[in-house]
């Protein structure tokens, strides 16, 4: 049987799992950057958390993903679903690009641009809102990219846990020895890090501010 | 040609600096003993050279520095006892770098203060022209405009024009005309002039060109290493005994005396 046979009998299993997949990372991408850009902020805001918080992420960053799955095991909520466990180990993956290209973006805001809008009597919060983020957006969507390309690599590994998701095909596949099996999973989640990346560049390139 | 000084001025004082002082958290002083009042509808120069110290008293003005010693008084009141947001928008700024946003249009630059302080859309409508005209730029022409797309002078007339927004009555210009070809400059200096006449702000401008204070200013205060060094009338300054300004007088007469040689026999 060809691979592209095993495809076709096997679309909606492959397709049920793509899409266990996407919500997988979809979830922990919000999270990450409901959490990340506001920590970002902080970071510019009182440099003195900057060493904490980004130590504390990069941390997170270096955990081999089963050993995080390990550690987040016994924690009493999270432990209890294999998919909040899974969210939560991505959710940290994620935090580390988000965090440092939103407190870059803000940073390399033009010295000159925030200088003008504190002496016109914007208030800090104006500055940021209205000047700062959105001049950051690109910087800020190529951490997003970056972060959403890592954890949809990672989020395969959520299968050995029993969250479900593309890596399920990989692991019965490796298990029983099967190429077909395993290139069922590893094909849809390659295809789908190229297109987050090829849409998530697309908008980044978009929301682009003029450049001066 | 000059805009004369309100005979006034000595006893209506908007802006004035007592003793004011200003160092940085290391110790190490910017701006040292500086006493000088600005009445109303004044233009006052701070005139010195590089890292002299013009720019941070400009600052102290509008409240982006706080003094540590002495004080400055904002239409009587200490600048520590103003709100230091309300402060800003009583006062147009008009800083050394232009400062424009670029993700805004000329327009958005422009009407950035009036939308903050909820003007109708109508009003910023007009006014946004209004002010596009008074700088001299086509308000068809440049309204969508980003300011990459602006030449040098034309930046700097958006500058003013922001500056000049929700028409404030005191104005700080940090060499809105440095950085400019001459005859540009020049263009700026006599149209801006003419602004000045019509809107009678009182201003204070930092300047390291002689020419340009003549031109402009009621009065120079020349500044030198932090110190003031002397206030000046036109006339004082280009008769004036103190060393700095003497310097300055002399470079400034250097041109006309090449004039003078080349003049045909
Ligand atoms: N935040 C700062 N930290 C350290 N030094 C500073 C700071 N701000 C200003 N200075 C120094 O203070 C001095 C006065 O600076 P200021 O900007 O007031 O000069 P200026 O007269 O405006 O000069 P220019 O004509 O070059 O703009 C300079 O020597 C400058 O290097
Ligand atoms: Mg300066």
């Amino acid at each position: 049987m060809s691979l592209i046979d095993f495809f076709i009998r096997h679309q909606r299993e492959i397709g049920q799992a793509t899409l266990e997949h996407i919500w997988l990372v979809g979830i922990s991408m919000l999270l990450a950057v409901a959490i990340g850009v506001p920590l970002g902020i902080i970071v510019t805001r009182h440099p003195w958390l900057s060493k904490p918080i980004l130590g504390g992420a990069n941390i997170a960053e270096t955990i081999p993903s089963l050993a995080l799955f390990g550690f987040l095991l016994p924690v009493p909520w999270l432990g209890a679903r294999a998919d909040r466990l899974v969210i939560t180990a991505l959710m940290l993956y994620a935090l580390l690009p988000i965090i440092r290209n939103t407190s870059t973006g803000i940073s390399s805001v033009n010295v000159a641009v925030r200088e003008a809008a504190r002496g016109m009597g914007m208030t800090e919060n104006q500055i940021l809102f209205q000047v700062e983020l959105p001049l950051s957006v690109p910087t800020i969507l190529a951490g997003v990219r970056v972060a959403t390309v890592l954890t949809i690599g990672i989020a395969t590994i959520a299968a050995a846990v029993g969250a479900g998701g593309l890596g399920e095909f990989i692991f019965r596949g490796l298990a029983m020895v099967n190429d077909q099996l395993i290139l069922a999973g590893a094909i849809p989640a390659a295809a789908l890090a190229l297109l987050a990346d090829f849409i998530l560049s697309l908008l980044e390139r978009r929301l682009r501010p003029a450049q001066s | 040609m000059k805009v004369e000084p309100d005979p006034d001025s000595a006893r209506e004082p908007i802006i004035e600096f007592r003793k004011a002082g200003y160092r940085l958290p290391n110790g190490q002083s910017l701006l040292e003993d500086v006493s000088v009042a600005v009445g109303r509808g004044e233009t006052l120069a701070l005139l010195g050279r590089s890292g002299a110290g013009k720019t941070t008293a400009l600052k102290l003005i509008n409240r982006m520095l706080d003094p540590s010693d002495g004080e400055i008084l904002v239409e009587g009141k200490s600048t520590l006892r103003w709100d230091a947001i309300a402060l800003r928008r009583h006062i147009g700024y008009v800083i050394q770098e232009i400062g424009l946003f670029p993700h805004f249009t000329i327009e958005q630059n422009v009407s950035l203060i009036p939308r903050l302080e909820q003007w109708p859309a109508e009003r910023i409508r007009a006014r946004v022209k209004e002010l596009l005209s008074l700088v001299g730029l086509d308000p068809d022409t440049f309204s969508r405009r980003y300011p990459h797309e602006l030449s040098g002078g034309q930046r700097q007339r958006v500058g003013i024009a922001r500056a000049l927004a929700v028409d404030p009555p005191i104005l700080l210009m940090d060499e809105p005309f440095g950085a400019l070809d001459p005859l540009t400059t020049g263009e700026l200096l006599k149209e801006f002039q003419q602004l000045q006449r019509r809107l009678r702000k009182t201003i204070v401008m930092v300047t390291h060109d002689v020419g340009e204070s003549l031109l402009l200013a009621t009065r120079i205060a020349l500044l030198d290493g932090g110190k003031l060094a002397g206030i000046f009338s036109a006339r004082e300054f280009l008769s004036a005994q103190e060393p700095v300004a003497a310097a300055y007088v002399a470079n400034f007469r250097m041109y006309e005396e090449a004039e003078r040689a080349n003049e045909p026999h």
